[in-house]
């Protein structure tokens, strides 16, 4: 994996400054509309969630919440069946593809979460969270990101796995079986959602953190000035 | 080695990668209201039809222990209308029609007369919520070749008492576990479950699974799928 790196000279003041190709365009590509396809996903999924609030017995049935109509997508159960049996399918098309060139490409080096990054945890923790000092950069992603892009894809993976076996609990009855039956399958589907969005509520934040030129880099895949040298 | 490049240069190249996320706003057709109904629509058929490759005759649906059993009188009543469209059982009979050599109106002991099976299995509402239920009664597929029915037809209509209809793909209808079922945890059907006669269809969502059949028909050609169907919902939907 050879990153692309500029170094990009100031037209008027002669300043130059690097810029680093962190993204690869399919990442990007796979990165929004991934981001598109989870907020239907969920925002359908919550709508169907809304026709059986529960997850104990039909009879007598004990609503776990009732979630408001506002924050839901698709109007009524059918509506949001077809937005959910829709999305799945870009939804899993995004993820494989996305998953599929970080293994064929190497650049997954850049966000798989390796046992070498369990050592830099501990330090962005405390600069995160207790005000410690900011570790030195190295790479792309420190430890603590590494941990939450790799998390956040095997949520991604679990999600579609759940939800095959909500989709097929008979065709693939072995998934289903493996959740503890059915009845559990539905409930990890949901609880790995509310995860999902642990992160992306934790995403976002850091996105705002961090400032636009960040930002720009899923656009463009080009950061430039990062903290880090590429050499 | 590191390229040297001038910052309006490095604009361009920025601005050229920024362009080749186009393909992301074509998601942005969704949200047209006029496209939104027919590529929901186009989404929801992709789904049925993966769903109909990924359909196996050979693959049985779960069975269960009595032990697994949902209580009769907690396994719930779902009428789209009425729960008891009022059925005179003394003068009940199924009308077979279509492509099937014996057409004709089928009494109850017909049914009672084809090789009888039971079995627990897990009933799926599309709302989410799941019952395991004992069903007894005979195969669909013994059915269809008592009144010489088209094998190669594709699909398998119903009609019903209380104006609910169903369809159903000839590969479903010919699956071991498709039953036509006029017992209930050993019991005759109740009115409130179908009585006399209904669908039992493990690999299938409960709106699927018709009750109260009046008319069953072989057909290729579908003037309407089912009563849920024709208001948006998964025509396969397959388990």
């Amino acid at each position: 994996m050879a990153t692309r790196v500029l170094a990009v000279e100031d037209s008027k003041t002669g300043e130059v400054v690097e810029a680093v190709y962190e993204h690869p365009l399919i990442v990007r590509l796979c990165h929004w509309v991934n981001a598109v396809s989870l907020f239907v996903m969920v925002g359908s999924g919550l709508q169907i969630f809304r026709a059986f609030p529960s997850f104990g017995a039909k009879i007598p049935q004990k609503d776990l919440i009732h979630w408001p109509k506002a924050f839901a997508i698709g109007g009524w159960l059918g509506g949001a069946l077809q937005w959910h049996l829709t999305f799945m399918w870009i939804y899993l098309a995004s993820g494989a593809l996305y998953v599929g060139y970080q293994i064929f490409s190497g650049h997954y080096k850049q966000v798989l979460f390796a046992p070498r990054d369990i050592p830099g945890v501990w330090p962005m923790v405390r600069h995160y969270f207790f005000f410690g000092t900011k570790p030195p950069e190295r790479e792309a992603y420190n430890p603590l990101q590494k941990h939450a892009y790799t998390s956040a894809i095997a949520l991604g993976v679990l999600s579609v796995v759940t939800g095959i076996a909500i989709w097929k609990p008979v065709q693939f009855s072995w998934l289903a079986w493996l959740m503890g039956g059915f009845h559990y399958a539905r409930l990890w589907h949901f609880l790995i959602m509310w995860a999902m969005l642990a992160f992306v509520f934790g995403h976002l934040v850091m996105v705002v953190l961090h400032g636009w030129n960040n930002f720009v880099s899923m656009l463009t895949g080009w950061k430039k000035a990062p903290g880090y040298t590429s050499e | 080695m590191k390229s040297r490049i001038d910052s309006h240069k490095f604009k361009n190249v920025s601005r050229r990668e920024l362009f080749k996320l186009a393909p992301v706003i074509a998601l942005g057709a969704f949200a047209v209201p006029k496209l939104q109904p027919s590529l929901l629509k186009a989404g929801l058929g992709f789904s049925d039809w993966a769903s109909g490759k990924l359909f196996r005759h050979g693959h049985l649906a779960p069975t269960f222990d009595d032990s697994q059993l949902t209580a009769f009188d907690r396994f719930p009543i779902n009428g789209y209308d009425v729960e008891d469209p009022e059925v005179d059982l003394d003068k009940w009979n199924l009308t077979v029609a279509g492509s099937v050599a014996r057409p004709g109106d089928y009494t109850l002991d017909r049914f009672q007369a084809l090789p009888k099976f039971t079995q627990n299995t897990r009933h799926v509402c599309v709302e989410g919520w799941d019952v395991i239920g004992k069903f007894g009664g005979a195969r669909l597929s013994d059915f269809l070749k008592t009144v010489g029915a088209d094998l190669t037809a594709s699909f398998v209509t119903v009609e019903c008492a209380d104006d609910y209809y169903e369809s159903l793909d000839m590969a479903t209808a010919l699956h071991p576990q498709t039953m036509l079922c006029y017992e209930m945890y050993g019991q005759p059907l109740t009115r409130e479950h179908g009585a006399p006669l209904r669908l039992t269809i493990p690999t299938k969502v409960g709106y699927k699974q018709a009750k109260y059949l009046t008319a069953l028909k072989v057909t290729s050609v579908l003037s309407r799928v089912g009563y849920w169907e024709d208001l948006g919902y998964s025509e396969f939907y397959g388990l």
